[in-house]
């Protein structure tokens, strides 16, 4: 396998990790404002987040960074192409993370900060999934590879509907975390709970529309070597993690649950990877392609990332361990 | 209004702005933490709650701006391809690994170990507590080195070489360890220590003319003296360092920040402004000084601006600029003398026991009262400093290489760019009014607070102990 396909087998889990991580944090400050009515309600959900979203975060930054060091071109152009969209979810990350740890102190204007705290969160979940629909679908890009298109262009049917998917797999998300971290027989995780059955049912029915919208479309391009496989793959992991969602879900088994929803997303990430493979991001012309072999930087770059990634990624493992570990078990609801 | 049609112009606008705020709050950050860090060993190797206290008092307080340092950083991870989409695709091969491993190497790092001084207390053992935040500080410090890597490659790129249009690195070493790195990495940090240091005396004075907290003041008049000091001494090398690197790698720079013209030895102004139209700086100067400084020779020539713009047209910058780098170097180095006063003033404060006319002055009100506001002396000289160097590497984006005016993004109108101008300014002065508030309020609360809510932490478990086992801070 060549640097430049490891790279971006890396990135893919890079940003399916933080769809996984950032997905139930983001889902559970989306889901706060309706299943969270009283303050020590609001309070546990974000204690159930609060260690570890700036973590979860953290992913998102080296999948950029990642991005930029191994295929410039393609960060280049999905971030000045998304731009207002990109912006909008930049701004809800920056006044999410903000409200987060300051609604604590705050008093004052813990109102306003639990709304920006939603919006922060509502906001970048659902625009993850419209910039990845426009990405299954093609972008008009110049020659230069810049996108040529209007901010309204994007917001074609397929894209919205793959954003509303995304958005569902996302509360969905939280709704298992918060199943998982609220303390047992509380109110708040019984609503999780239901939360989280509504999601399941929502989700599936999402993910069967968005495939017939994308097959309907012709959109599809296994001919490169190993995305059928992969994609094969992708389609058995979907299937046994919904059905097994569904049952762990009915019998309170919430960490299995919780399992399934992040196999679900991650298999979800890689129906994507294996859609656009080898390109990264598909133009409808009058430009080309940004292809991985065209984006890709130099091997003598590539190989000083992956050195600085055998460095790092252990050490990030060491973290998560730790972090998870050290906030394991449920949150109490109430006081102390 | 032509400039507010003009996107090259208007993404450096947006750049300029989210770039500042972050920086105003990283500083804060890496000085705070030091003291954050310090304070939390005392308590832990005293174990007593006054210094548990003060500690977690600290927490609150680094917390809070961390906080905002992460969220507006966020910004800027993204702005390299929301806004110079050029730029990344000049120089991805080189400039995204540093930002790439700031990421893996140092925000995992900080944000794993902040999570555990914030929700961590009463979840982890005394001594893992006090290492994290040692680890929280020693993250922030390995992040500055990665952006610094970055930033220094820009200023004097090293280690690459130039196919198809791009820049592809050819020795990571080379490039990471370019001419700039070394001194603009001291320079920097010791400066952000320095301006920690000023905001804990700060607080010291807030409560000294209150009243209150003898011990937080003692203590921090202690080590912030001790700080301060060290940092300042470092200083004189790194800047000078700093300043021999800029005058041997980037003449258009030098040149600007003296607002140099002609090729002769360059005196050193100690205030004024350029007149751009007559070629000629106005204030005082001692002839020779910038030259003896660069080169250990007063009569040393550099180039000025006329020579190299004759040289190579376009590689000057404007005017504008040059005035601009002149006056924020300029109040830089006036702000670094009122920093030298104030560390005399810490060290009067620190020695009143010690001598008699120590004592004398510290029981005056005013020191303390002068010494409350001396933060402003860093802050202004980390800004003005930081505007110094990339207002005076213009009209380059990467010195030498690619013109700012070439790097923008296409895809990317003078609309969008307005649009998200006005609401970064809308959202960056909520922040910074919140952040403000509540800095206040903690300020106002003092470790007094923490202590008697440790007291009822106290209360409370002893009643519960037995039903509550491990339970969430």
């Amino acid at each position: 396998m060549s640097l430049q396909i490891l790279w971006f087998i890396l990135i893919g889990l890079l940003l399916a990790v933080y769809y996984v991580l950032d997905g139930f944090d983001l889902g559970a400050g989306i889901l706060s404002p309706f299943i969270a009515k009283e303050e020590e309600e609001k309070e546990a959900i974000i204690k159930a987040v609060g260690p570890v979203w700036d973590g979860n975060e953290v992913w998102l930054l080296t999948g950029g960074g990642a991005l930029f060091a191994a295929f410039a071109p393609a960060y280049a152009t999905a971030f000045s192409g998304f731009y207002l969209a990109i912006m909008l979810v930049l701004f809800g990350l920056i006044i999410r993370a903000v409200a987060l740890e300051f609604r604590t102190y705050d008093t004052a204007w813990r109102k306003l900060w639990d709304i920006l705290f939603f919006i922060g969160s509502l906001v970048p979940a659902l625009l993850y999934g419209v910039a990845l629909g426009n990405c299954l679908q093609g972008v008009a890009l110049d020659m230069n590879g810049d996108y040529v298109g209007s901010f309204f262009d994007l917001l074609g049917l397929f894209p919205l509907a793959v954003g509303i998917l995304g958005l569902s797999t996302i509360i969905l998300q939280g709704a298992c975390w918060l199943c998982l971290k609220i303390e047992l027989g509380t109110e708040l995780q019984r609503k999780a709970a239901n939360v989280r059955s509504i999601m399941q049912i929502v989700t599936l029915v999402l993910v069967l529309a968005v495939t017939v919208m994308f097959f309907s479309a012709g959109g599809l391009n296994l001919s490169e070597g190993f995305s059928l496989p992969v994609a094969a793959i992708g389609v058995i992991v979907l299937i046994v993690a919904v059905v097994v969602g569904f049952m762990s879900a009915t019998r309170g088994k919430d960490l299995v649950a919780f399992i399934c929803s992040s196999l679900m997303c991650v298999a979800l990430f890689v129906l994507f990877a294996a859609s656009i493979f080898p390109d990264i991001i598909v133009s409808s012309g009058p430009g080309p392609s940004i292809t991985i072999a065209s984006a890709a930087a130099s091997d003598y770059n590539l190989t000083v990332m992956t050195i600085i990634a055998c460095i790092g990624v252990p050490l990030v493992l060491i973290y998560h361990v730790l972090i998870y570990r050290a906030f394991r078990g449920r949150v109490p609801v109430g006081k102390k | 209004m032509e400039l507010f049609a003009d996107p090259v112009f208007l993404a450096r606008l947006q750049f300029t702005i989210t770039v500042i705020f972050h920086f105003v709050f990283v500083p804060l950050s890496i000085g705070l933490g030091l003291f954050m860090a310090i304070f939390q060993t005392k308590a832990y190797k005293s174990q007593d709650p006054k210094d548990e206290a003060i500690a977690r008092f600290w927490v609150k307080v680094f917390a809070l701006t961390f906080t905002v340092g992460v969220a507006t950083g966020i910004t800027m991870e993204f702005s390299f391809g929301t806004n110079w989409a050029d730029y990344s695709r000049f120089v991805g091969d080189i400039f995204g690994s540093p930002l790439a491993a700031e990421a893996l190497l140092a925000f995992f790092l900080e944000s794993t170990f902040l999570g555990v001084l914030i929700f961590g207390k009463k979840k982890v053992g005394k001594k893992f507590y006090m290492v994290s935040s040692w680890l929280v500080w020693f993250g922030s410090l390995l992040s500055a080195l990665w952006i610094l890597i970055a930033n220094s490659w820009m200023q004097t790129p090293a280690g690459y070489e130039i196919a198809d249009g791009k820049a592809i690195v050819v020795d990571f070493f080379a490039a990471a360890f370019n001419p700039e790195t070394i001194p603009t990495y001291v320079h920097t940090v010791v400066a952000l220590v320095i301006m920690g240091a000023f905001v804990a005396f700060a607080f010291a004075c807030y409560y000294h003319l209150r009243g209150r907290n003898e011990r937080f003041v003692t203590n921090t008049v202690k080590f912030g003296t001790i700080v301060m000091v060290v940092a300042t001494v470092l200083m004189m090398p790194a800047a000078h360092m700093q300043a021999k690197v800029v005058a041997d790698e980037q003449p258009s720079k030098l040149a600007a920040m003296e607002g140099q013209y002609e090729t002769e030895a360059v005196p050193m102004f100690l205030f004024g402004f350029v007149d751009t139209e007559n070629q000629t700086v106005v204030g005082p100067s001692i002839p020779g000084l910038t030259s003896f400084l660069a080169a250990g020779d007063f009569n040393a020539e550099y180039p000025g601006l006329n020579d190299l713009e004759a040289a190579e047209p376009g590689s000057t910058p404007t005017d504008a600029e040059v005035q601009t780098t002149f006056i924020n170097y300029h109040i830089m180095i006036i702000m670094m003398g009122v920093i030298c006063l104030g560390v005399l003033i810490a060290l009067i404060l620190a020695l009143k026991d010690r001598f008699a006319f120590c004592g004398k002055l510290a029981n005056k009100r005013w020191i303390w009262k002068v010494m409350g506001y001396l933060w402003i002396a860093p802050f202004l000289a980390i800004v003005t400093g930081w505007c110094t160097a990339e207002f005076g590497r213009q009209p380059w984006i990467v010195y030498g290489e690619l013109k700012t005016a070439d790097a923008a993004s296409a895809a990317v109108s003078p609309e969008m760019l307005l649009i998200t101008i006005i609401l970064f300014l809308v959202i960056y002065l909520l922040i910074w009014i919140a952040w403000g508030r509540l800095l206040f309020k903690f300020l106002q609360e003092g470790p007094e607070s923490v202590e008697s809510s440790m007291q009822l932490e106290a209360a409370a478990a002893s009643t519960d102990a037995d039903k509550k086992g491990g339970e969430w801070a």
